[in-house]
């Protein structure tokens, strides 16, 4: 079955694995040729922009004192929740027992992996200092560990990082070795994921809300509705590849999964509209002085209203999006553009509310209450789509290494 | 991936293709790699003149609570030289170490300030802030009577102080007692000292800006560009932890001008005072004035509900 030796040593063998892997991975169509050397540029354009940024010092951003984490962090927020959102296709696979799902979750593990690699991109690209990096390596830096927030960040998103590399690379190596995986080695492993998912965008919500000095960060709900717009923007992503794969190398057993995570979203979205309600009762309800930042986001603060469309676009499509899961119709085949568009809203939605609408008003009004708005600059626009570009090339090489998996009929 | 299982049953059917002439298309694939990796050295080019301001000692150089006396004298020397080099100054650089018995407090009568930001202007040359960003750590907040609630406050008020229906808010560094800055910094690059002063080492701060957006007073500032500072006017009396020119990308925070105080002086915000709304001492030394004013006067402190415990006090008379 494969050019492997049932007796060879996996010394040898797995650096085989990954070349020809990899060498599939480079091997395609015209428009894949197209589609990564278009993502290849948009990354050199991106590269290039970060090392400007790193040697003329973060001056060329637009953040400032008073507003010091911009649109890095506000994407880096918005990726841990992606990674995190791709349990939702290991929960019903292996919690669930869902067999259809079980085929095809590696997408979901696929995507994880890529969203990690650009949180860490997203966080390096934030640092003033990138040469000292090594100062957070446990060991030879100095570690505040268990106090600093970011430390325990540091550790679950490389810990998510390294169980997703194993469950994959072991999954897709026994693929390769023609073997029947040993659920020892990976089923541990992933009931481990699922737990550590949550915990990824749990330590990420527990950054802002432990932050007494910032009242719109300050809340309890943050935890939670970090994990459930997670919920909405993880599947809305893999619903799109899905319906992308299919399309493309007309790869069979697709539309049971992509029908569960749109049961899913339905839920999810619902439940992440609900807790935007509550938050916006509280604040606006009881008034006071913690109103001030929300009052910002929704409706501007002296005259200042930077973020105002932002925040009604995003309410826009969470709520058109929520309409349209909504609508039994939407699980049918002839209504994919319909789903793929609802997909989108509900992404870009919860792109919006926890980046921008997230990260942005807890520094405006400044804490003490001066309004300097923050609109990110040229340079910071293409560092961050250069990450993006890196971080889909990461998936589509991912799911095309994977795509042989996937072509198998579903046998049973 | 339970259908795997599958595999072992059906040897013939090959899981990953076969693709032929492999030769030339590795050669194609190749060639690209090898374009993908120029082009990207070309666009990560602007690191080298970046790598240039950055010295081999200057990298390795570890934690400043882990610098032996010798290691410490070296650093000292070099950031001296580099001083010279860079900005044309010649500087000495102290290493002040707090003074046993010693736990600094500041106090501001608010009955008295004026806001006529002389405070501001002198902690900006003291300092050796950046010239064109104007900086300093302080912040003076024109208040209309009659209420604490900042949001009803300027920072950036103009015309002549002091207005009849205004009072007076300067707000820098409190060294906080439980400082959320230091909480959150993830490499210790920040820390209180014995005498109640919070410092930054900034040959160890990876600016990830965490502590300014922790800190409840707005006391951390974060050097976005290379400071620039004519070499006439940079002020030669530093110290490690305080007032030399910082590196660009650090943060950097008010140390009670310790390269002063610790040296017997007073802060450079005080001195410059004119109303004398400013009093500064050791809480521990009994017979001290801050001493008599925190006991006798009627004293409070800023966002006390947040439990950072402030070692800066307002005062009325």
């Amino acid at each position: 079955m494969s050019s492997i030796p049932a007796k060879e040593s996996h010394i040898t063998s797995y650096p085989k694995f990954i070349g020809r892997s990899l060498w599939l991975a480079t091997e395609g169509s015209f428009a894949f040729y197209a589609w990564m050397t278009m993502l290849t540029m948009l990354f050199l354009v991106g590269a290039n922009a970060w090392a400007n940024q790193v040697a003329g010092g973060m001056i060329g951003t637009n953040m400032t004192d008073q507003v010091s984490w911009g649109l890095y962090i506000a994407n880096f927020t918005f990726m841990v929740g992606l990674a995190a959102g791709g349990v939702m296709m290991v929960i019903p696979a292996y919690l669930y027992h869902d067999r259809k799902m079980h085929d095809v979750v590696i997408l979901g593990e696929l995507l994880a992996i890529a969203a990690i690699v650009m949180c860490l991109l997203f966080v390096v690209a934030d640092l003033g200092r990138p040469d000292r990096f090594w100062h957070m390596l446990p060991g030879i830096g100095k570690f505040n560990w268990p106090i600093s927030m970011l430390t325990w960040d540091v550790i679950v998103l490389n810990g998510y990082l390294v169980l997703n590399l194993h469950i994959c690379g072991y999954l897709l190596y026994m693929r390769f070795l023609g073997r029947k995986p040993n659920p020892t080695w990976y089923i541990p492993f992933v009931m481990l994921s699922i737990v550590w998912a949550i915990s990824i965008h749990t330590v990420t919500a527990f950054l802002y809300c432990g932050l007494g000095g910032r009242p719109f960060w300050n809340t309890a709900l943050l935890t939670p509705r970090f994990l459930a717009s997670a919920f909405v923007s993880g599947p809305a992503f893999i619903i799109v590849a899905m319906v992308l794969i299919k399309r493309l190398t007309g790869i069979g057993g697709l539309d049971h999964p992509i029908a569960t995570l749109t049961r899913i979203i339905r839920v999810t979205i619902l439940i992440n509209l609900l807790m935007v309600a509550s938050e916006l009762f509280t604040e606006f309800y009881t008034g006071g002085s913690h109103v001030s930042a929300a009052k910002y986001l929704f409706f501007g603060l002296h005259g200042k209203t930077a973020l105002v469309p932002w925040t009604w676009t995003a309410i826009g499509l969470n709520i058109t999006a929520a309409l349209l899961f909504l609508w039994p119709g939407l699980l049918g085949f002839r209504w994919r553009p319909l789903l793929v568009a609802a997909c989108c809203m509900a992404f870009v939605g919860a792109w919006i509310e926890k980046g921008m609408g997230l990260i942005v008003p807890g520094f405006i009004p400044s804490t003490l209450h001066e309004v300097v708005e923050y609109v990110p600059s040229q340079l910071e626009w293409k560092v961050t789509v250069g990450i993006w570009a890196f971080g889909l090339m990461v998936f589509t090489i991912a799911v095309k290494t994977a795509l042989p998996t996937l072509k198998r009929p579903a046998e049973h | 991936m339970t259908s795997t299982e599958t595999d072992s049953t059906s040897p013939s059917k090959p899981c990953l293709p076969i693709v032929e002439n492999f030769s030339r298309r590795a050669a194609v694939k190749a060639g690209f790699a090898t374009l993908g990796a120029g082009a990207f050295v070309a666009a990560i080019s602007p690191l080298r003149q970046a790598a240039k301001n950055t010295s081999a000692a200057e990298f390795m150089q570890t934690h400043y609570t882990e610098l032996s006396p010798e290691q410490k004298a070296d650093v000292i020397a070099r950031l001296e030289a580099e001083t010279k080099e860079k900005y044309g100054a010649d500087v000495t650089i102290g290493d002040d170490r707090p003074i046993p018995g010693t736990k600094f407090v500041y106090a501001i009568n608010l009955s008295v300030c004026n806001g006529n930001g002389k405070c501001v202007e002198a902690c900006h040359k003291e300092n050796n802030h950046d010239r064109d960003t104007n900086q300093s750590y302080i912040r003076v907040i024109e208040m209309p009577k009659g209420t604490m609630d900042m949001e009803q406050g300027s920072t950036t008020y103009t015309g002549v102080v002091p207005k009849d229906d205004k009072f007076y808010l300067p707000v820098q560094c409190q060294q906080c007692d439980e400082p959320p800055c230091v909480d959150v910094c993830p490499v210790k690059a920040t820390w209180k000292e014995e005498d109640g002063i919070v410092v930054v080492d900034y040959n160890w701060c990876i600016g990830c800006r965490y502590c300014e957006a922790a800190c409840p007073y707005h006391a951390r500032r974060f050097n976005w560009k290379k400071p620039e500072v004519p070499a006439a006017e940079v002020n030669p009396d530093q110290s490690y932890l305080s007032n030399r020119i910082r590196p660009v990308g650090v943060v950097e925070k008010c140390t009670y001008c310790l390269h002063r105080t610790r040296r017997g002086k007073l802060p450079a915000c005080l001195e410059a005072c004119p109303t004398g709304a400013r009093v500064f001492g050791n809480i521990l030394d009994k017979d001290s004035n801050i001493r008599w004013i925190l006991e006798n006067k009627r004293v409070y402190i800023l966002k006390e509900e947040l439990g950072t415990k402030p070692a800066f006090f307002y005062y009325f008379d």
